[in-house]
């Protein structure tokens, strides 16, 4: 078992590095030539107006939140599942009072109109 | 016959017959499992992005790319070489860490989902015992580079595509990952290659639970930011959204990341619901093991292609809506639907039946909402449906 881990641990060192070392031997071969046109943000041919980092709606971050509730319930869902067989009918009623807890949270959220966008 | 692994038997025992340690021979196995694995995720790149042109300009009546090699085979070689000579722009404004990070932690994230991947019977980087659990946790990375990038650009383009990945990418999490629960529950594993053991005999868990199979096409769908789902580079509306202002090398890391991701969708697809290498004479013929991935997983890309040059883009509520108000409640049902089937006291062949039954039951229960719902909403603004003009 600890050996499958070595070849994931030498897998996740090169592939973090590849990205990253192909970037850097590549950069030996285009040029670099800044202006600072060239460097300006991006808009179309306008400059832009103002800040970037103004305020965003709220409604991203009610969704971020309702996603967390059923995050966090996958993580409870996947032990369940793999353990499944070898548990009893009680695991299923333990579960499916779980899941409705959480549907429950999600018809509050539907309720409360969280999941219409404006 | 024929068996691959014979491959790997004949190179453990080379490696034995040098006389080195077993710490080194651990230490030479993952290189070599990691350099097959990389250079087959990178040269199955290059020729998807091959694939998707020529399928796209198929749909839209052109010829796509047909100049450099036979039918333009070689057409992506040239494209990454450009790509490699080309300047690579950091603009001023932006926080130059976090940009320069962003690409190459997009390609992380999906290079990791490849060591998973069964790709014939034994035929797989790592049989981890978390294989499912490690899918979902690592393609969370990608989310996590497609924001970093919206955010440390300094555009207000790439940052509403930053924000409207957050949206799209966490919703479509939540099917996706409850409809990949289902299979497990039935395999009682979380293996990859057991997962793809479980389902001999032709039980494919895509046709014992055909809506949880549509539920996970559609949530990869989203994931993978295709049409109808492709908000997060929406070219009409936010130009291309969170690699706006990368160049060079750094875009082409993106649209590495893009198309792995799309290989690794299709890969986990076919895993999980398609039985993966199981295939008919797959125990005398090993070596059919990878032919009958390969076609599954072509099949599946297939569809994905023909399906982004078809169809056109949703507003952003109904996509929210449809994650949020179809999937989830469809998933959960489901989920509670395949656990509950699996204890009933029943033989292996009657509770696929009665799965089976459910999930048809739930798709039309769930496409009639959506029809009456949309029959609503047509009223609601007065917009008459009117029926296709026949030819006659």
């Amino acid at each position: 078992m600890l050996n499958s881990y070595a070849v994931v641990g030498v897998y996740l060192l090169i592939a973090l590095a590849f990205p990253f070392v192909v970037l850097y031997i590549v950069s030996f071969l285009r040029p670099s030539k800044p202006n600072p046109l060239k460097n300006s943000t991006y808009e179309c041919g306008m400059e832009t107006i103002g800040d970037t980092w103004v305020q965003f709606r709220a409604q991203y971050y009610l969704f971020a939140l309702v996603f967390v509730i059923f995050d966090v319930e996958v993580v409870f869902l996947y032990p369940w599942a793999v353990a499944y067989n070898k548990l009893g009918l009680f695991a299923l009623v333990e579960m499916a009072i779980f899941i409705g807890l959480l549907a429950l949270a999600l018809v509050y959220a539907w309720k409360k109109g969280i999941l219409e966008w404006q | 016959m024929l068996d691959p692994l014979i491959l790997g038997e004949w190179w453990k025992s080379f490696l034995e017959g040098l006389g080195l340690s077993s710490g080194w021979i651990i230490l030479i196995n993952a290189v070599v499992v990691t350099v097959i694995l990389l250079g087959f995720g990178l040269t199955s790149v290059l020729f998807l992005i091959w694939l998707e042109r020529k399928l796209a300009a198929r749909v839209q009546d052109r010829l796509g790319p047909n100049r450099l090699g036979p039918y333009g085979l070689i057409q992506t070689v040239a494209d990454a070489l450009k790509l490699m000579t080309k300047e690579d722009i950091t603009p001023d404004n932006a926080e130059r860490i976090t940009y320069n990070l962003a690409p190459g932690l997009s390609v992380f994230a999906v290079l990791m989902l490849l060591l998973v991947i069964p790709f014939g019977p034994g035929l797989i980087g790592v049989d981890l015992n978390i294989g499912v659990l490690f899918i979902v946790a690592m393609g969370s990375i990608g989310i996590m580079a497609a924001l970093m990038a919206g955010w440390s650009s300094n555009n207000k383009y790439a940052l509403l595509g930053a924000f409207r990945a957050v949206a799209q990418l966490l919703s479509y999490e939540i099917p996706m990952v409850l409809a990949m629960a289902a299979p497990v529950i039935l395999a009682g594993t979380m293996r990859m290659n057991g997962l793809a053991e479980a389902q001999g005999g032709g039980r494919w868990f895509g046709l014992v639970m055909p809506a949880m199979f549509i539920i996970y096409i559609l949530a990869a769908l989203a994931e993978n930011e295709r049409t109808p789902f492709d908000f997060l580079e929406a070219d009409s509306e936010i130009v291309a959204g969170y690699h706006i202002e990368y160049s060079g090398l750094k875009f082409a890391w993106f649209f590495l990341g893009f198309f792995l991701n799309t290989l690794l969708l299709a890969s986990i697809a076919t895993t999980l619901f398609l039985g993966g290498w199981q295939g008919p004479f797959v125990k005398q013929v090993p070596i059919l093991g990878p032919i009958y991935y390969f076609i599954k997983t072509t099949v599946i890309i297939a569809f994905f292609m023909w399906e982004r040059a078809t169809f056109p883009r949703l507003r952003i509520d109904q996509m929210m809506a449809f994650a949020w108000k179809v999937l989830v409640p469809m998933g959960l049902v489901l989920v509670l639907a395949a656990a509950a089937v699996a204890k009933l006291p029943v033989g292996t062949a009657l509770q696929s039946v009665i799965l089976f039954v459910v999930n048809v039951v739930v798709l039309l229960v769930a496409l009639g909402a959506i029809g009456r719902h949309l029959r609503k909403e047509a009223e609601r603004y007065k917009v008459e449906v009117r029926p296709m003009p026949t030819m006659s």
